[in-house]
């Protein structure tokens, strides 16, 4: 049973307004609710599953020379997209932030649309676009280059797909920071060149870097986009989460979540990250 | 001369912000370009700096066609409204920016480049801030730095805009008398954007004022407070009370009363006008001194400062009227609210004409 408030402590418990004791017991109860079975449960199984038939069998299903590639092209294609997603961002947040054109505003909506469409509908997209049944990529196949079914694909759709998180994370940074500064540094003398690496960069770095983190973790975990434009090759054209797919639709449970894991521990690692940037950020815009 | 304006004209899509000023600023002056918000003030300093470039017009800089030019060659030091000191740099890294980025030819050498921003900081007695951020200033040291930062580039022109609008009553005074001494010892050509019609009389050795993207009047404080050229000049360079009526053959109606008008109005047709009379002009008695005075009952009183603020309720008017009188005045006379007394309006300022306020 709840204390009755004595006369002494009722002020210090009427000093806050709060929602009644049970609507907050409900409310949190909901939430670990939620969480236990929605991220711990799951994450649980997944180790549990990888090491149901020991360690030996985890390891080798981890450095199978399959597993090796789609963990090398998970990693090449994210060692790809995000430096350039990065690069587009910040061009496309500076046109946004710094000039003033026509259809800007559609510009910026549009900016989302990566996120709007289903990644499976944004590989369809490149199939039409570059498949070797269309005109284009036809003539792409007969002077040798391949696109769909090959690393290229996965990339582009890749790129489409992550391509918002950078140029999000720096329109509203690049706003609020305004114009100020990069025209003081043009009345006191500095190139183009000079502004954007002693100005701009240094003052959008942080954001730029939390953007490339979401954007990498993203590209480590796209599925739908990149299995329509991979044709899962096995070695050649398979990532890590199509790896795992392909797998578990073979029945080899413990491989699958022994390679899922290595998708969880990425993962981790990236919301590790994510918080100590966080942390940073937090402290370093507060700094002006 | 330092700068010369012809003809200048910019238009953001159909609106017109300058509307073809001309404008000359002698080597060594320091000019304050006076006016509401939206008035192009901002704009017309800005083309200057080259951070807009003009739809029509030339810039002469020292003697030099800069119109064309870009920021970086005009040679041209700016200080900001909200001083955009950067950010991610040490007070030494913002002074020391202008001249780290010269051609490498043109460059001081690193001990030089200490020297010259010590002496700047000395300058702006800041010299203990040399490794803060700006964040860890105030406001007002943040304008210092901003300041030491255009004038270490050797500017021939200092253009600033509003640079003491963020800053709070106390510094901002501080601060202007501080640069006005500055500008009397280094003497740089300089134009500041104020719309702050005390900031400019205090600190201007001229004053532009400038409304819709036009200049309506340009002189000295003295004169352009004294001789306002129309009524909307009258009417920006402090309080006012507005009377709206006729004025023919050296008489103009205030209210339902008729007093002398300026001497120039002597012999004119009756024509609608405006008469304006500053607050602190209006005297007040408890006995009447001549037969003009008017009969008003105080309705409200106001401490100011050094100033007491009435409202006077008299026949005849619409509104109250307002006046400012020295505290001691107000001791002697005894005057509390509803209190008669009354009210001589001898100095009246009447501008005829359709001028809109």
């Amino acid at each position: 049973m709840l204390k009755q408030p004595t006369p002494e402590t009722a002020p210090l418990v009427r000093k806050r307004v709060s929602d009644p004791l049970p609507v907050q017991i409900l409310l949190i109860g909901l939430m670990l609710l939620f969480f236990i079975g929605f991220i711990f449960l799951p994450l649980g199984l997944v180790f549990a599953q990888a090491f149901q038939k020991g360690w030996s069998v985890y390891l080798e299903s981890i450095t199978e020379s399959y597993a090796l590639e789609a963990v090398k092209l998970t990693l090449t294609t994210v060692a790809i997209v995000v430096p350039l997603n990065a690069f587009f961002g910040v061009t496309a947040a500076w046109a946004i932030t710094k000039f003033n054109f026509a259809g800007k505003a559609a510009l910026k909506t549009l900016l989302d649309l990566p996120f709007a469409v289903s990644p499976v509908i944004a590989g369809l997209i490149f199939v039409l676009l570059v498949g070797s049944r269309t005109p284009f990529g036809s003539w792409l196949g007969e002077h040798g280059i391949k696109i769909i079914f090959s690393t290229p694909g996965i990339v582009i759709a890749t790129l489409f797909v992550t391509f918002p998180f950078v140029v999000r994370e720096l329109i509203p940074l690049m706003e609020a920071q305004g114009r100020d500064e990069e025209e003081a540094a043009l009345t006191l003398g500095a190139r183009g060149w000079q502004i954007v690496g002693k100005i701009t960069l240094p003052n959008i770095s942080w954001g730029l870097l939390y953007g490339m983190i979401l954007c990498g973790a993203r590209s480590i975990g796209e599925f739908g986009a990149v299995s329509v434009v991979s044709g899962h090759i096995r070695g050649q054209t398979n990532t890590v989460p199509l790896h795992v797919e392909i797998l578990y639709s073979e029945y080899n449970f413990a491989a699958s979540f022994a390679v899922a894991s290595i998708l969880v521990f990425l993962a981790l690692l990236t919301v590790a990250l994510k918080v100590s940037m966080e942390k940073k950020f937090q402290k370093n815009s507060s700094h002006h | 001369m330092g700068i010369e304006l012809k003809n200048i004209t910019k238009k953001f899509g159909g609106y017109t912000a300058i509307d073809d000023i001309s404008l000359n600023v002698a080597s060594g002056e320091l000019v304050a370009l006076l006016g509401p918000s939206g008035c192009g003030k901002t704009t017309l300093l800005r083309i200057i700096a080259g951070l807009e470039l003009p739809d029509g017009g030339k810039i002469i800089l020292e003697d030099k066609d800069t119109t064309n030019l870009p920021p970086r060659e005009k040679n041209v030091g700016f200080v900001f409204q909200h001083y955009a000191l950067f950010r991610r740099m040490t007070v030494f890294e913002n002074v020391a920016f202008g001249l780290k980025v010269l051609p490498r030819k043109a460059r001081p050498s690193g001990t030089e480049i200490r020297d010259r921003v010590e002496h700047l900081l000395k300058m702006v007695q800041m010299e203990w801030a040399l490794k803060r951020y700006p964040s860890q200033l105030s406001g007002g040291q943040r304008q210092r730095i901003a300041l030491a930062r255009a004038l270490a580039v050797n500017p021939k022109v200092l253009l600033l805009d509003e640079p003491f609008s963020a800053l709070d009553a106390k510094v901002r005074q501080e601060l202007r008398r501080w640069v006005r001494k500055l500008h009397d010892d280094i003497h740089v050509t300089s134009i500041f954007v104020t719309h702050d019609q005390e900031e400019a009389l205090e600190l201007a050795d001229r004053i532009v004022v400038i409304n819709k993207g036009r200049i309506e009047q340009q002189g000295t404080p003295q004169e352009v407070y004294d001789h306002p050229a129309n009524a909307f000049v009258y009417n920006f360079l402090g309080n006012v009370n507005v009377f709206h009526g006729r004025v023919h053959n050296g008489k103009v109606t205030l209210g339902s009363h008729r007093v002398d008008a300026p001497d120039e109005f002597k012999n004119t047709e009756e024509k609608a006008s405006q008469a304006f009379v500053r607050p602190h002009e209006i005297g007040i008695s408890r006995i009447r001194s001549s037969e003009a005075d008017l009969e008003g009952t105080i309705q409200e009183v106001r401490l100011m400062g050094g100033q007491i603020g009435l409202n006077l309720e008299c026949e005849g008017f619409e509104h109250p009227i307002e006046a400012e009188i020295p505290r001691d005045l107000y001791i002697n006379l005894q005057l509390s609210r509803g209190d008669k007394v009354f009210v001589s309006l001898n100095r009246v300022k009447v501008f005829t004409g359709d001028y809109a306020i």
